[in-house]
């Protein structure tokens, strides 16, 4: 049976629901809440600070660290076993490599900015929730950036290209799929990740990458609405309702 | 560096003594008083039970995760239950990555004897087919902000997690159907309940900021059942404490677990429910 509207009603360009907060850990550096659909990221950010151990230390320039973790309880299946997995280690790599080329960390030798990404709730499309949660909680600890760096996720299900995929249609196993997650900065749409699971031909990247950038924009200006608005009035960005 | 900060330490510690002889915190609350908590359920909609728990600015997450085990050898009759604490670096600059530190071991062991001795769920009634096959339920508590009273937060979320507990579908080839919410609630049997009382000179008082958690000689960690009766205690810090401190420990503690437990009452000021 061919895929042709979405289990959810969403159409093909259109994000699930999105919700982003500025500053909901108080002892963070800064901070911030991204979730859409039901996966759900926290992003604390702390530094720049004191780099150990020392060899680690740039004297021209500071260094970013990122941590991706899903929580034990955050997936679908089985309890996520606590600590670093190939795969996170992996998805912690490719987001220091999204998030530095905005970040401008000249003004900070020998220093380290840890970014640290919790997921409570998953599915699908968490690493690009954690980039957009990050590249938000990086803006509200006030280091200097180029731009916001926002992320989602494109796709194929059968023959159509969708955006922002959710599990299950990652998980549609009656026809090919494939799951592009991809992450640019929005001002310049110079693209900071991009991996690719199954099988595209090169038009359908093309038209992906196409649809990516608009969703990308639509995405931003949440990202940047939710830091204003924590200027607006920060006392009402606390977690939950 | 060493001597100076040294010195504010002990100033600041002279400080926090005096005004607590006058009853006055930190924070301007009373020594018997908590902060303002709010216990919420559902907020983790893959888990199958999940409470946050907002201790002024302290914020914990606890889920549940159930799996289907083989019995230990000596409870064939039985499931089981463990909790597990992550101390997230998220959450304070004073945490770093890696295995556990012996903070989160003792939240973890503290929160574990709490539920267990207080007997919150019979494990009796998590086995499916003896000797063979029982439930076990992962609870994972993470620390959102540290910002003091870890102990007493993570117990009460995950008491919630296991209050907002359902088990998942199992097909029948006995294989967990984890997409498919089941309707079966986890029976709560009691509620303990954990309450924390740390002393400071001659002063006690309970729910330390993190700033308080510095600067104390000694603490008391004491499980309450619903009917009053002690189902876990814990003594922490340096200072020892005399029977009389125990006695008056648990004295201010009792009413506070009363209070605690409220949190979860449905209706009024109670624990506020997603939808799942």
């Amino acid at each position: 049976m061919a895929y042709t509207k979405r289990h959810d009603g969403r159409k093909f360009d259109e994000t699930r629901e999105i919700t982003a907060k500025v500053g909901v850990i108080k002892n963070a550096d800064g901070s911030a809440y991204f979730k859409i659909g039901s996966t759900e990221a926290y992003a604390a950010v702390y530094g720049p600070r004191e780099l150990y151990p020392s060899f680690l230390k740039d004297p021209s320039r500071g260094v970013i660290r990122c941590y991706y973790n899903m929580l034990p309880f955050s997936g679908m299946g089985e309890r996520v076993r606590p600590g670093p997995s190939r795969r996170s280690k992996e998805i912690s790599y490719v987001t220091e490599k999204a998030l530095q080329p905005v970040i401008n960390l000249e003004d900070f030798p020998n220093t380290v900015v840890d970014v640290y990404i919790e997921l409570t709730e998953t599915d699908a499309g968490s690493r690009c929730a954690g980039i957009c949660a990050a590249a938000m909680a990086l803006a509200d600890a006030g280091i200097p950036m180029r731009d916001i760096v926002t992320a989602v996720s494109a796709g194929k299900v059968g023959k159509n290209i969708l955006i922002d995929l959710d599990y299950s249609e990652e998980a549609i196993d009656d026809e090919p799929v494939a799951d592009m997650p991809v992450a640019m900065l929005p001002r310049t749409k110079e693209v900071v990740l991009l991996q690719m699971d199954g099988q595209l031909s090169e038009k359908e990247l093309a038209d992906a990458l196409v649809m990516v950038q608009k969703a990308i924009d639509k995405i931003a200006n949440i990202q940047r609405e939710a830091l204003k608005a924590k200027f607006a009035d920060g006392d009402r960005n606390v977690i939950g309702e | 560096m060493v001597i100076e900060m040294s010195l504010v330490n002990k100033s600041f510690k002279e400080h926090l003594n005096k005004t607590l002889g006058k009853d006055i915190r930190y924070d301007m609350r009373k020594k018997d008083a908590f902060r303002d908590i709010k216990v919420e359920l559902g907020v983790a909609t893959k888990a199958e039970g999940s409470c946050r728990v907002t201790m002024g600015n302290t914020v914990v997450i606890a889920g549940t995760k159930l799996s289907i085990e083989k019995p230990y050898p000596d409870r064939p009759e039985e499931g089981s239950f463990s909790v597990n604490t992550e101390l997230l670096p998220l959450s304070s600059p004073d945490f770093e990555s890696g295995p556990p530190s012996i903070d989160a071991i003792e939240i973890s062991r503290v929160a574990d004897r709490t539920l267990r001795e207080g007997r919150a769920v019979d494990f009796k009634k998590l086995l499916i087919t003896s000797g063979e096959k029982a439930w076990t339920i992962f609870i994972d508590v993470v620390s959102i902000n540290d910002d003091g009273n870890l102990l007493d937060a993570s117990e009460l979320a995950a008491l919630g997690a296991l209050l907002d507990t359902k088990f998942p579908k199992v097909d029948k080839n006995g294989i967990i159907d984890y997409k498919t919410p089941g309707e079966k609630r986890l029976e709560v049997d009691s509620m303990p309940v954990l309450v924390t009382v740390c002393k400071q000179g001659s002063n006690l008082f309970v729910d330390p900021l993190r700033a308080e958690e510095e600067f104390i000689e000694g603490r008391l960690s004491i499980g309450f059942l619903d009917d009053g009766t002690i189902c876990a205690l814990q003594k922490g810090g340096d200072a020892p404490l005399t029977t009389e401190e125990i006695k008056a420990m648990c004295a201010l503690a009792a009413p506070k677990a009363v209070e605690l437990r409220k949190l979860f009452n449905k209706g009024d000021k109670g624990a506020t429910k997603k939808k799942r």
